[in-house]
C-alpha cells in the first residue's frame, strides 16, 4: 500500500481545515450556495435527491483493512450505516450532514483517504484493474503508475478547470477489466522484447450521450514519459476542448470531430517540446513508489491445496463459489476472492457497516490486510492461500456474503438511479433487484455462464450500460420511468458499444425482456461453452430483437 | 395544484413549505397552492434561502387525494417518500446476517 509521506499528509490535512472554514462560512452566511456550490464540489460533495452526499476516493481501488473500518465507523456514525461503492471504485455516503462532513474528512485523512477531485472538471481519482498485483496474468503492476498520476494530476493548477471531467484508467494485463477504452485516458502496460516497460496509449473512449470507444493514440510509450506525454494529451485537450457545449466538452467529442490524427500530431508536437523535462520519470522514483506495492510476504505453498479440493469434493456451495468467485493469483496456492455485493435481491454495491468491518477482519486474518474495490462494484481480496478458502467462505456465507455470482447474470453494475440521483431519469436499483430474483437459482445462473448486465438511470451512464452485454438505460417517457435494452457490449480488450434492441418497456417488463434475451441465447449457442457474447457475435442482433418484440405484446 | 419544495441547508434532507412558510419533512402538511401563489410561495422562500434555512426551492405539480398531495412526477413522489429501495434492503441484509 502507498503511505502519504509528510507533504501527502500536509496537503490532505490542509483541505480539511480549508473546507471546514468554507462549510462554517457557509453555514454562517458569508458564502452564498452559489459561492459555496463549486467548493463543495471540489470536495466530493453534491447535493442529490434527498440529501447530501459524499464521494470519497479510493484511489486505483486499494484499501487497507484499517482504511475499511474507518468506512465502516463513518456509516454507522455519520451515515444510515451502509455505503455505496460505485463504478469509479469509489464510495458514496447517500446521507451525510453537511455539518460533519469536515469531521468525516477529518477521519479520512487520518487514514490518508480524501474526497478531492472526486466532482467537478478536473482529472478524477484513477482507477486500475482490481486484480493489480495479483493476478496470474499481470504484465505490470498498474498501481505504481497509478499513484505517480494521482500525484500528478491532485490539484494540477493548469488542469483544475478543464471543459469536462476527466477519467484515466490503468491496467498492466491484457485482459482488460479496468475498462481503459471506455475512459478519457485508458492506459495499458506492456513489456517489449527487450524487456523496457512502456504504455499503450488510447484516448477519447466514454460513454454518456454520445458513446465512443477510445482511439489509440500510441503503440507503445516508454515508461519514463508517462507524465509527459499525459501532460500533453491534457494540454491539447484543454486548449481545444470545447467550453460551449457540455454534452460536447469531453475529449471523446474532440478525437470525433477533429479526427485522430490531429489530436495525435498535436499531442506529439507538445510531447516533443517537453519530454526531457521535467516530467521525465527517474527509474529510481518508479522504483521507490513500486516498492510501496510490493507483494505481501506470502509463504510457498504447493499449487493445488488440499484441503481445498476436499472442501469442495465435500461441498457443492463452496465448489460453485469457487469456480465464479476466485481467480488465479500469480503466486501458486494463492488467489484473489472477490466477494460479490450483489445478494439476491440486494442492492448492488452497498455494503453494511459490519459487512465492511467483516470484510476488513478477513482481510486481517486470511489476506494481509489488503481489499480492492471494482468497478464492477465488488470487494476483493487480492492475496489469500487457497488453503483459506474454506474458512473464508464458511464466514462469509455466516454473514450472507458468500453470492456465489460474479460475472454471472445477478453481478450487474447498477448505478444509484432515480433512488437517490438527482440528475436521473428512472430508478436502476429496483430493475436490478428484479433482475437478481429472477435468475436467483444458481444452477441456472451458472448453466447462463458469463453475462455483464449493466443499468444505468439516466444516459450518463455511470452504470456502463452501453457496453453491457446487455445494457439497460432508464429513460423518461411522459413523466413515467421507461428503459430501453442494448446487446452485445463490451467493456474488455475486445470493447464494443451495444446495438440498440428496439424501443424498449415497461418497468414491470424488463426482467421478462432480460429473461427472453437469455433464452435466445440458450436456445441459439452453439455449446454450453459458446459464451453469451460469443453467440451474439455470431447470429447477431436480429433474432434476439425478434423474440423481444413478444414481450412488448 | 403545486407544493413548494427545497432541501434544507444543514442536512439537506427534503422540506415542503407550510401554510404558515415553515418547511415541514412532511409532504401531507404542505401548503397546495395554484400556480400563481406557488410562484409567489418560490419566491417568498429566496427570503429563507438568505436566511440559511433551505436550498433550491422550486415548485412541483400534484394531484390531491384523500391522503394529501401526491407529486405527479416519480422524481418527486420518491423525493418525498424516500428511496424505494437502499436503506430498506440494507437493513434487511443487517436482519438476515443477523
Ligand atoms: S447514470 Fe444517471 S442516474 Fe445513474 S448515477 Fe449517473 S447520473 Fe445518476
Amino acid at each position: 500500500m502507498y503511505v502519504y509521506d509528510s507533504f501527502d499528509r500536509q496537503f490532505v490535512t490542509a483541505r480539511v481545515a480549508q473546507f471546514r472554514d468554507q462549510v462554517a462560512r457557509r453555514l454562517c452566511g458569508e458564502l452564498t450556495e452559489e459561492q459555496f456550490r463549486p467548493l463543495r464540489l471540489m470536495n466530493g460533495v453534491y447535493l442529490q435527491l434527498h440529501s447530501y452526499m459524499l464521494r470519497v476516493a479510493i484511489p486505483y481501488g486499494t484499501l487497507s483493512s484499517r482504511q475499511l473500518r474507518t468506512l465502516a465507523r463513518i456509516a454507522r456514525t455519520h451515515d444510515k450505516g451502509y455505503g455505496h461503492f460505485t463504478t469509479r471504485q469509489n464510495i458514496q455516503f447517500n446521507w451525510p450532514s453537511l455539518e460533519k462532513i469536515p469531521d468525516i474528512l477529518a477521519e479520512l485523512a487520518e487514514v490518508e483517504m480524501h474526497a478531492i477531485q472526486t466532482s467537478g472538471n478536473c482529472i478524477r481519482s484513477i482507477t486500475a484493474d482490481h486484480f493489480a498485483g495479483a493476478a496470474a496474468d499481470e504484465v505490470v503492476d498498474p498501481r505504481p503508475y497509478a499513484e505517480i498520476l494521482r500525484q500528478w494530476s491532485s490539484v494540477h493548477p493548469e488542469f483544475s478547470y478543464l471543459p469536462r471531467k476527466f477519467k484515466i484508467a490503468v491496467t498492466g494485463a491484457h485482459d482488460d477489466r479496468a475498462a481503459i477504452r471506455v475512459h478519457d485516458i485508458g492506459l495499458e502496460l506492456v513489456k517489449r522484447g527487450d524487456g523496457a516497460v512502456g504504455f499503450v496509449v488510447f484516448v477519447g473512449g466514454g460513454l454518456g450521450r454520445s458513446p465512443f470507444l477510445a482511439w489509440k493514440l500510441r503503440d507503445f510509450l516508454p515508461e519514463q514519459d508517462l507524465l509527459a506525454y499525459v501532460e500533453a494529451i491534457l494540454r491539447v485537450y484543454n486548449l481545444y476542448g470545447r467550453r460551449d457545449n457540455k454534452y460536447k466538452a469531453r475529449i471523446k467529442i474532440l478525437m470525433h470531430e477533429a479526427g485522430c490524427a490531429t489530436v495525435r500530431d498535436e499531442v506529439e508536437a507538445e510531447f516533443e517540446r517537453i519530454r526531457d523535462g521535467a516530467l521525465e520519470l527517474p527509474a529510481a522514483d518508479v522504483a521507490r513508489i513500486a516498492r510501496h506495492f510490493a507483494l505481501p510476504p506470502l509463504t510457498d505453498r504447493p499449487a493445488v491445496s488440499d484441503r481445498e479440493e476436499a472442501a469442495k469434493a465435500a461441498d457443492p456451495i463452496f465448489a460453485r463459489f469457487v469456480a465464479t468467485n476466485v481467480t488465479p493469483h500469480k503466486l501458486p496456492g494463492h488467489a484473489s476472492l472477490t466477494i460479490s455485493l450483489k445478494p439476491i435481491g440486494g442492492v448492488p454495491g452497498d455494503a453494511t457497516a459490519d459487512e465492511m468491518d467483516l470484510v476488513a477482519d478477513l482481510a486481517d486474518r486470511f489476506g494481509h490486510g489488503e481489499i480492492r474495490v471494482s468497478h464492477r462494484q465488488n470487494l476483493i481480496l487480492p492475496h489469500v492461500a487457497r488453503d483459506d478458502l474454506p474458512a473464508i467462505h464458511a464466514a462469509l456465507l455466516a454473514a450472507g456474503l458468500a453470492t456465489a455470482n460474479a460475472g454471472l447474470v445477478g453481478d450487474t453494475i447498477t448505478c444509484p438511479g432515480l433512488d437517490f440521483c438527482a440528475l436521473a431519469n428512472a430508478r436502476s436499483i429496483p430493475v436490478a433487484q428484479d433482475i437478481s430474483q429472477r435468475f436467483a437459482d444458481p444452477a441456472r445462473a451458472a448453466a447462463i455462464g458469463p453475462l455483464d448486465i449493466k443499468i444505468s438511470g439516466c444516459i450518463n451512464a455511470c452504470g456502463h450500460h452501453h457496453v453491457g452485454a446487455i445494457g439497460i438505460l432508464g429513460v423518461d417517457r411522459k413523466g413515467e420511468e421507461f428503459y430501453q435494452i442494448t446487446l452485445g457490449g463490451s467493456a474488455d480488450d475486445d470493447a464494443r458499444l451495444g446495438d440498440s434492441a428496439g424501443p424498449g418497456f415497461w418497468p414491470n417488463q424488463v426482467a421478462d425482456a432480460v429473461e427472453t434475451v437469455v433464452d435466445t441465447y440458450l436456445a441459439r449457442r452453439a455449446s454450453p461453452a459458446e459464451t453469451f457474447l460469443a453467440t451474439y457475435r455470431r447470429i447477431g442482433l436480429a433474432p434476439f430483437k425478434e423474440a423481444l418484440a413478444d414481450v412488448v405484446r | 395544484m403545486q407544493i413548494v419544495t427545497a432541501n434544507r441547508l444543514t442536512d439537506g434532507r427534503v422540506v415542503f413549505r407550510t401554510a404558515e412558510g415553515r418547511w415541514s419533512e412532511h409532504l401531507a402538511v404542505a401548503a397546495v397552492l395554484d400556480p400563481t401563489a406557488a410562484a409567489e410561495a418560490v419566491v417568498a422562500a429566496a427570503g429563507d434561502v438568505a436566511a440559511r434555512r433551505i436550498v433550491e426551492p422550486y415548485a412541483v405539480e400534484v394531484i390531491v387525494g384523500a391522503a394529501g398531495p401526491v407529486p405527479k412526477t416519480m422524481r418527486e413522489r420518491i423525493r418525498a417518500g424516500g428511496p424505494t429501495s437502499g436503506t430498506e434492503a440494507a437493513a434487511a441484509r443487517l436482519a438476515r446476517a443477523a
